[in-house]
C-alpha cells in the first residue's frame, strides 16, 4: 500500500508506460497527425480533449486504462524488492522456488530418459508437413505413450499440504493452532459475511441468468431486461460497464462479445499479424512440451463429450501459447519464474540465456481445459488465442502457483474448507473421519476452474462472475455449496471413493 | 486495562538527528508498533516522547496479512509511501523486559549506540541486531488471565475460534515532533500466541532534506496537476536555427524509441535465429 497521491502518481507512470508501448499509442498517433488542422496550438489541450471525445477514442483509451488497472496489482511500496511483489511471504516464494525445481527435474529426466531434446528446429520437409496440416492436427496420432504429464493437481496438492510458516506455532498436539483440514497455512480468508458484502449482486434478490428457480423475480421478465441492458452495454463499449453486467450472467448471445470487451481484445489486424506469426515459430521449432500438450488434450479435451470437437482449435492455441513471450510479462506478479535454459549447452554464458518454454509455463495434465469451454464462444482462432492469453494472464496462473494472493490457489483451498468446517461441521467432521478430507475431492475442480465438471452453459455463468468480479473466490464458494447440496448423500458414504461417486457432475 | 507488550526494543542514535523525516522498515509478524523518541528536555535532561501509539501492521493478527510488508513512517503522518534503500541506516538491538509488566525478550538488553551513515549501507536481512521479540508459549490459560478478551479489529476465521484480543485502535497522526531526537524506542506488539517470532527488519531512519530516493516518475508526471497557464506568444520568438536543431535532436530520439519498441513487439525468443535447447538450468 502507498499513501493515495503517491500510489496514484505511481499508478499512471506505469500505465501510461505500458500503453506507449502498445499498437494503441501508434494508431492514436496516426490518428491525431490526420486532424492536424483542426488541432490548433494555442487551444491544444482542449482542441485533444473534444477530438478524443468525436473520435470515439476517450471509451478507448478508457477501456485500456481499465484493462491495466485490473491485471496489475497496484503499486508496492517502492523499498520492496521486485520478489515482494510477486509475493510478499518470504516462505511462500520458497515453496513456489522448490515446486519448480522438481518440475524442471522431472522435465530434465524426461528428456533424458527419452533422449529428446527440449527444442531444435524442424527439419524443412516437416515444416512443410505440420504447415499442411495445422487445420487438422488432431488427426495427427504421434505415439506419445512414453511421455507424461510432468504432474497432475493431486502432485500439487500434496504440495499445498505440506506448506507451513516456519514462524507459526505448528504443535505435534491438535489445537486450536492447526487447521483441521488439508492446508495449514494461516491466510486470511473471507467469511460469509464479508463474501456476502462482496458478492453483493448475487444475493437472492437480485435477478440471475441461469437459475431459474429463483422466486421473488419472474425469469422471463428479468431476462429481456437483462439482454435489453446488455445491448446498450455493448453499445456503448464501455468495459467498467461490461464487468458490472456480466456479475448477474451473460446472456449466451452476448457473452463473447462482452467477455472480449472485459478483456479490451479487439483483434485487430496487428493481433491477427501477431498470431500468424507464432504459428511460424510453432511451424519452425519443435518443442518437448508441444509433446506434452498433445497428450493433455487427447487425455483430457478428447475424451470429454462437450470438448471433443474442439481438439484441432486446442493444438492452434497451446502451441502458439508456449512460444508467445508477451506471457513471460506475468511472471513481474506471479510468485512462479520461468525455466531457464542455455541454447546449444552454453551453460552460464548469459546472452545464451532463454526461457523454456518461450512463454515461460510449462502445461500441467488438464492445462487444455483452460482453452476448451472458451471454444464454445470464439471460431477466430487468433481470437480466441488472445482471449485465452488474457484469461490466463489474469487469473488461470494463479491455479497452480503457490502465492498467498486471495485468488491464489492457497487461499480458495484455505477458503473452501473454512467455509465447509464453519457451515458444515458435522459433515466435515465426518468426511474426515473417513479419511475422505474435502479437499481431496475438490481441489481439481478449483484447479481446473471447473472446467469438465460443470456442464459448459453452467460453466460459462460461472467463469462471467468471475470476469465481472475479477477474483476466482467464487470457485472455493461453489465448491462448498456443491458439498452442502449433497450433504445428507455424504453423511452415508464410508469410503472416500463412496465420497466421489455421491458427489461427481455426470 | 493495559495491553500487554511482547515485544520491546530500543535503537539510539550516536549523534541527534535535527529531525527525523521518514522511517522505513519490513515488517515480520509484528502487529502494532509504537515509536517512542528521547528529546532534550528543560535543564539539558532527556525525555522520553511517545509519538506512535499502536500504529497496527497486521489488521488481523493471527492470520498473514500485513506480516511481511513495508512500512513507512512519515514525519507528519503515517503511511506506507515512497521509498528506496537508505540514505541513513541504523541498526539496533533487543533489550529485556523495561516494565514489570512485560514479558521477557531473548537477546540482551544494552543501548546500542548508531551510525547514521551517508553511504547506502542497508541493514541486513539476517544481522543480528534486529529488533526481536519472542512469542512465549501461550496456553489459554494465560489468555485467560490476560484481560483483553474482546473483539478482533477483523474477524479471523480459524479452525477452531480462536481467543480475540481487544487492540487499541491504532494511531495515524504523530503525537509530537521529530526533532531533536536522540534515542528511538520502538516497541513491537504481537497479541495472536501463533508465530513464535516477531520483530522488524531493514530499518532506515532518514532525517529531513534526505528525501529517500523515490522510484522514477517522469518528469511530466510532476506537472500533472499544474495550473493551467496558456502558452504566451506575446514574447519574443525563439531563434527558428535553435529550434530547428532541437526539433531534429527530439525526431532522431523519437525514431530511435519506435525502433526499440519495435524491436520489443516482436517477441523473439531465439538467439540469432537458434532455439536449441537440451536441458533446463537448475539456477
Amino acid at each position: 500500500m502507498l499513501e493515495p497521491d503517491r500510489g496514484l502518481s505511481l499508478t499512471i507512470a506505469r500505465v501510461v508506460q505500458r500503453l506507449q508501448g502498445s499498437s494503441l499509442h501508434s494508431q492514436l498517433e496516426r490518428q491525431v497527425s490526420l486532424h492536424k488542422p483542426e488541432i490548433k496550438l494555442e487551444s491544444l489541450k482542449e482542441d485533444i480533449k473534444d477530438f478524443l471525445k468525436t473520435s470515439g477514442w476517450e471509451k478507448k483509451l478508457q477501456n485500456a486504462v481499465y484493462s491495466e488497472l485490473n491485471v496489475f496489482p497496484s503499486p508496492c511500496h517502492p523499498a520492496a524488492p521486485p520478489e515482494h511483489i510477486k509475493e510478499p511471504l518470504a516462505y511462500m516464494r520458497k515453496a513456489q522456488g522448490s515446486w519448480e525445481k522438481r518440475i524442471l527435474k522431472s522435465l530434465n529426466s524426461m528428456c533424458t530418459e527419452l533422449n529428446i531434446p527440449l527444442a531444435q528446429k524442424r527439419p524443412a520437409n516437416e515444416q512443410k508437413e505440420l504447415l499442411n496440416k495445422w487445420n487438422e492436427m488432431g488427426t495427427d496420432e504421434p505415439d506419445l505413450s512414453l511421455f507424461r504429464p510432468v504432474y497432475a493437481p493431486k502432485d500439487f496438492l500434496e504440495v499445498l499440504m505440506n506448506l507451513r510458516n516456519p514462524n507459526y506455532e505448528n504443535g505435534e498436539q491438535p489445537s486450536f493452532r492447526n487447521h483441521l483440514g488439508l492446508i495449514q497455512v494461516p491466510l486470511k480468508v473471507k467469511d460469509i459475511p464479508e463474501l456476502k458484502e462482496d458478492f453483493n449482486e448475487l444475493g437472492l434478490n437480485i435477478g440471475q441468468l441461469g437459475i431459474d428457480d429463483s422466486a421473488q423475480v419472474p425469469p422471463e421478465f428479468f431476462e429481456n431486461e437483462h439482454v435489453r441492458v446488455g445491448q446498450k452495454v455493448l453499445a456503448e463499449q464501455d468495459s467498467a460497464a461490461a464487468q458490472q453486467y456480466v456479475r448477474q450472467g451473460c446472456p449466451t448471445a452476448l457473452r463473447a462479445d462482452l467477455w472480449a470487451l472485459i478483456l479490451n481484445i479487439s483483434n485487430q489486424p496487428e493481433d491477427i499479424l501477431y498470431y500468424e506469426q507464432l504459428k511460424s515459430n510453432v511451424i519452425q521449432h519443435d518443442l518437448l512440451v508441444d509433446s506434452l500438450i498433445y497428450k493433455d488434450v487427447k487425455l483430457t479435451a478428447s475424451n470429454d463429450d462437450y470438448y471433443f470437437v474442439f481438439e484441432d482449435y486446442l493444438y492452434q492455441v497451446l502451441l502458439c501459447f508456449s512460444r508467445d513471450t508477451s506471457v513471460l510479462e506475468h511472471f513481474t506478479y506471479s510468485s512462479a519464474t520461468p525455466p531457464k535454459s542455455y541454447i546449444q549447452g552454453k551453460l552460464g554464458m548469459e546472452e545464451y540465456a532463454v526461457f523454456y518454454p518461450p512463454n515461460g509455463v510449462i502445461p500441467f495434465h488438464g492445462f487444455s481445459m483452460y482453452v476448451a469451454p472458451l471454444c464454445f464462444l470464439y471460431h477466430e482462432p487468433s481470437k480466441l488465442y488472445q482471449i485465452f492469453r488474457e484469461m490466463y494472464v489474469r487469473f488461470f496462473f494463479r491455479l497452480h502457483s503457490i502465492s498467498s494472493h486471495p485468488s491464489g490457489i492457497v487461499s480458495l483451498c484455505l477458503l473452501f474448507e473454512t467455509l465447509l468446517q464453519t457451515h458444515l461441521p458435522q459433515l466435515f467432521y465426518h468426511l474426515r473421519e473417513i479419511g475422505a478430507q474435502p479437499l481431496r475431492i475438490s481441489f481439481k475442480w478449483m484447479v481446473r476452474a471447473f472446467s469438465g465438471y460443470l456442464a459448459t452453459d453452467q460453466l460459462l455463468l460461472l467463469w462471467d462472475r468471475i470476469l465481472g468480479y475479477n477474483s476466482l473466490e467464487i470457485l472455493a464458494v461453489l465448491a462448498a455449496a456443491v458439498f452442502a447440496f449433497r450433504a445428507v448423500n455424504l453423511m452415508e458414504v464410508t469410503s472416500l471413493a463412496a465420497a466421489e461417486v455421491r458427489i461427481s457432475f455426470t | 486495562m493495559p495491553v500487554r507488550i511482547w515485544g520491546d526494543a530500543v535503537v539510539g542514535l550516536r549523534s541527534p538527528v535535527p529531525q527525523v523525516q521518514e522511517i522505513v522498515f519490513r515488517n515480520f509478524y509484528t502487529a502494532f508498533l509504537s515509536v517512542r523518541v528521547q528529546r532534550p528536555g528543560p535543564g539539558g535532561s532527556r525525555r522520553w516522547m511517545t509519538c506512535l501509539r499502536d500504529l497496527c501492521l497486521m489488521p488481523c493478527p493471527h492470520t498473514e496479512e500485513g506480516s511481511q510488508d513495508y512500512f513507512c513512517l512519515h514525519r507528519h503522518q503515517v503511511s506506507m509511501s515512497g521509498w528506496d534503500r537508505g540514505v541513513t541506516s541504523l541498526w539496533c538491538s533487543p533489550l529485556s523486559a523495561h516494565t514489570p509488566g512485560w514479558l521477557p525478550l531473548q537477546g540482551s538488553g544494552a543501548h546500542v549506540p548508531l551510525t547514521p551513515m551517508a553511504a547506502r549501507v542497508p541493514v541486513p536481512h539476517s544481522a543480528p541486531p534486529a529488533l526481536t521479540g519472542r512469542c512465549l508459549p501461550w496456553t489459554s490459560s494465560i489468555w485467560g488471565g490476560l484481560g483483553v478478551l474482546g473483539g478482533c479489529p477483523k474477524s479471523c476465521p480459524q479452525s477452531v475460534p480462536a481467543p480475540v484480543v481487544t487492540l487499541p485502535v491504532p494511531s495515524l497522526q504523530m503525537l509530537c515532533d521529530l526533532d531533536q531526537v536522540t534515542a528511538m524506542r520502538f516497541i513491537l506488539r504481537q497479541p495472536s500466541p501463533v508465530w513464535l517470532h516477531f520483530t522488524i527488519e531493514d530499518l532506515q531512519i532518514f532525517p529531513l532534506g534526505q528525501k529517500s530516493p523515490q522510484k522514477d516518475f517522469p518528469s511530466w508526471l510532476s506537472q500533472l496537476t499544474p495550473p493551467e497557464q496558456p502558452a504566451s506568444l506575446h514574447g519574443e520568438l525563439p531563434d527558428p536555427e535553435k529550434v530547428s536543431t532541437e526539433v531534429q535532436q527530439m525526431w532522431v530520439l523519437t525514431e530511435v524509441i519506435r525502433a526499440r519498441q519495435a524491436a520489443a513487439r516482436i517477441g523473439r525468443f531465439d538467439v540469432d535465429g537458434c532455439y536449441d535447447v537440451n536441458l533446463l538450468s537448475y539456477t
